[in-house]
């Protein structure tokens, strides 16, 4: 029996200021910071001086239904990759409530800047779920308009986005407007300079963006020591700006984290860095294997911290789902998987011409020219058939 | 009025200003831009007069400018951001190829990044390491870039306002060897389409290729060399990415010559491509193979070598000769 887990049997009048476990402690020399954490492992809710949230039953029900068909959304595509219908799949297992949490505390106006495993973050914008697979079957590279959900594309290049996410927020400044942006990211790019670069600019410019570091622990292979030797929302001091960590896997403390963080940025008061303390329970992506690096007794214990089944926990106990709910959930993710499997079959390849779109927005003599050979090229196969 | 005689620089600046004033979205951000107006004043008196909002001193961090160009340009700004110098923008090219190049494709044309990168460019004006590059043809191998460059005050004020006023993300490299070379401006004027490549001096015996700072030697070159007989045409291409062939294959077709010149090495250079793809359509027309000067594969040398490392009229001249011998 791990240390942590006999400490979570315990239970905790006051959550507010809580050491990460011994084990950790000998990973990082940081464990002993504190963690903002409003709903216990062991589903047991707990107060936080500065971050005070009192959710209804039906919100409670909703984060709850978020993370459960957001979970079951990344099963099924997992499940796809594995039969060959997705080209690679990078699972968000585990991470639901840093996600949930953080994206149902956006406003419609707030503007997301996801990395590429922000599917949950996409469900509480309104993107279907159907459109982010379009890039990992290899259909296309980002199959929505961001500016239909104000949630941009998915950036693979690591760290890249939170300098647009910057710029963006500095747009907003400058338009007067009452909107903030989210910045997602992980602990491995905490490494980037443009990262580094972001900080700097919006802390200059008092940009209202709000970084939210999802430290999962893993960046492929590397472990968060191999990115940092202080906890990473220490940071954000050294630029100007608060930084602070949350329990990852509790979804009202992010939830009540990044609405603070938001609307602080909204009225004027600048970027702030969210670290969300979580663990990636898969692999890093369908083509990664944990095994190689990591132990099957930190995955047990870390399923101890899951984020569904606490919040199931508090629910259950409080008497705010009942059986039926959790049923008709049930029955909301098998449609969901199948709708995603039937379309996901159904997706068809882009037509062949498509290479010569959208390269440039004004066009370009030379995609004209190469449009045109290729056309005639293809078009000489259709004639030799008809000729026979 | 509307032409007068202006330098290179104050073409760009009053480009600048003609941005800023017509269109409020119009930002100009980079390193020393406000106060000092840029390393080489370019941007002189344009923060005074249009504010800090407008013409923004950015920290020390080339892609951070572009980045948060690119957020900006996602927001609804038109930003026009400068790198100090030709060498300093490889910090910058992650963003540039991996972000602003591709955003408009990965989007299915749902995204417009209207951002200009405006970079001094290349050799001759005796600086230190890292001050006198040629990267054109980097910029100009990546798709979702447009690469171009001013010779003249006239082209330079020009293809600034429609590389502003472009979707598309342009490279805007700027001559600095020529930035106080004067010449007349027509602010009334209606300007040729961007891309379009121009003949500057017509001849009938060989076509010399060339743009930004090596226009003049080129044009230098034919005038010495009209002095022996010779009557060389020379052809500023203005455009990098994409290439106006179809001006060079003409040219070509009446002199049955070709020279490239540019300031960056030969190996796999602008040059390059148009040795191939002129061979390719005038094979008939050629008397000479198309032959290439620019800069070796090295290092860009340290100044006290650049009159060897860049092209001059000597090494024109010269191949404009053996062209003209076979």
């Amino acid at each position: 029996m791990t240390v942590e887990s006999t400490a979570a049997r315990k239970p905790r009048r006051s959550g507010a200021k809580r050491s990460t476990t011994a084990r950790d402690a000998k990973k990082q020399p940081e464990a002993q910071t504190e963690l903002v954490q409003l709903l216990t492992p062991e589903g047991e809710r707990v107060e936080h001086p500065e971050y005070a949230i009192d959710p209804t039953p039906e919100e409670l029900r909703g984060l709850y239904r978020d993370m459960v068909l957001t979970r079951r959304f990344d099963a099924e595509a997992t499940t796809l990759q594995r039969q060959g219908e997705l080209g690679l799949w990078a699972s968000l297992l585990g991470q639901e409530a840093a996600q949930i949490g953080s994206g149902r505390a956006l406003h419609d106006d707030d503007y997301v800047f996801p990395t590429y495993r922000e599917h949950g973050v996409a469900w509480c914008r309104g993107v279907d779920p159907t459109n982010l697979l379009g890039m990992f079957r290899g259909v296309n590279h980002g199959g929505w308009d961001p500016n239909s959900n104000n949630f941009h594309l998915y950036t693979i290049v690591i760290g890249s986005q939170t300098l647009h996410a910057t710029g963006y927020a500095m747009g907003i400044a400058k338009d007067g407007a009452d909107a903030a942006v989210l910045a997602y990211f992980g602990d491995g790019a905490s490494s980037q300079g443009d990262v580094a670069e972001s900080f700097t600019f919006s802390a200059v410019y008092n940009a209202p963006v709000v970084f939210f570091c999802q430290n999962n622990q893993w960046a492929i292979s590397e472990p968060t020591e191999k990115q940092t030797r202080v906890p990473l929302y220490q940071r954000a001091q050294g630029y100007g700006f608060p930084g602070v960590r949350v329990d990852g896997n509790d979804v009202l403390a992010c939830l009540a984290v990044t609405k603070a963080a938001l609307e602080r940025a909204r009225t004027g008061q600048g970027p702030m860095l969210i670290e969300a303390f979580t663990y990636r329970m898969g692999a890093h992506t369908t083509s990664d294997d944990p095994t190689r690096y990591r132990s099957p007794e930190e995955r047990e214990l870390w399923e101890t911290k899951d984020p569904i089944l606490r919040l199931r926990t508090l629910l259950t106990r409080e008497g705010l789902a009942d059986d039926a709910f959790f049923a008709e959930l049930e029955r909301e993710s098998d449609a969901l998987a199948k709708r995603v499997r039937d379309a996901v079959r159904a997706m068809p390849d882009p037509d062949d011409m498509a290479l010569f779109e959208h390269t440039y927005a004004d066009g370009h003599a030379l995609v004209d020219e190469e449009r045109a050979q290729f056309a005639e090229y293809q078009a000489s196969f259709v004639t030799a058939e008809e000729g026979i | 009025m509307a032409a007068e005689k202006m330098s290179l620089s104050k073409a760009i600046n009053a480009s600048l200003r003609t941005a800023l004033e017509s269109d409020p979205k119009v930002l100009i951000m980079g390193e020393d831009v406000g106060k000092l107006g840029g390393v080489f004043r370019v941007t002189d008196g344009l923060q005074k007069d249009f504010g800090e909002d407008r013409v923004i001193d950015t920290p020390l961090a080339e892609s951070g400018i572009v980045g948060t160009a690119i957020g900006l340009a996602l927001r609804g700004y038109r930003p026009v951001v400068e790198i100090q110098f030709d060498g300093f923008v490889f910090p910058a090219y992650d963003q540039i190829v991996t972000q602003l190049a591709k955003m408009h494709a990965r989007s299915l044309g749902k995204v417009k990044l209207p951002v200009v990168v405006r970079i001094p460019y290349g050799g001759g004006i005796g600086a230190v390491e890292h001050h006198s590059e040629s990267p054109e043809a980097l910029f100009a191998h990546v798709a979702g870039l447009k690469v171009i460059s001013p010779a003249n005050a006239s082209d330079a004020y020009w293809m600034l306002q429609q590389a502003i006023g472009s979707d598309d993300p342009v490279i805007y490299f700027e001559p600095k060897r020529r930035y106080h070379d004067k010449s007349e401006v027509d602010t009334a004027a209606i300007p040729g389409p961007l891309h379009a490549a121009r003949v500057v001096r017509p001849g009938a015996d060989l076509t010399l290729a060339a743009y930004g700072p090596m226009v003049k030697v080129a044009l230098d070159a034919a005038a010495a060399a009209a002095e022996e007989g010779k009557s060389i045409e020379v052809v500023d291409l203005r455009s990098m990415s994409p290439i106006d062939f179809d001006t060079i294959q003409r040219s070509v077709e009446r002199t049955g010559r070709l020279v490239v010149v540019h300031e960056a090495p030969v190996f796999l250079g602008t040059g390059s491509e148009i040795a191939a793809r002129i061979t390719e359509r005038c094979f008939y027309h050629l008397e000479a193979p198309v032959l290439r000067v620019g800069g070796f594969h090295s290092p860009y040398p340290p100044s006290r070598l650049e009159d060897e490392y860049l092209p001059g009229l000597d090494r024109v001249l010269d191949a404009v000769d053996r062209a003209l011998a076979y």
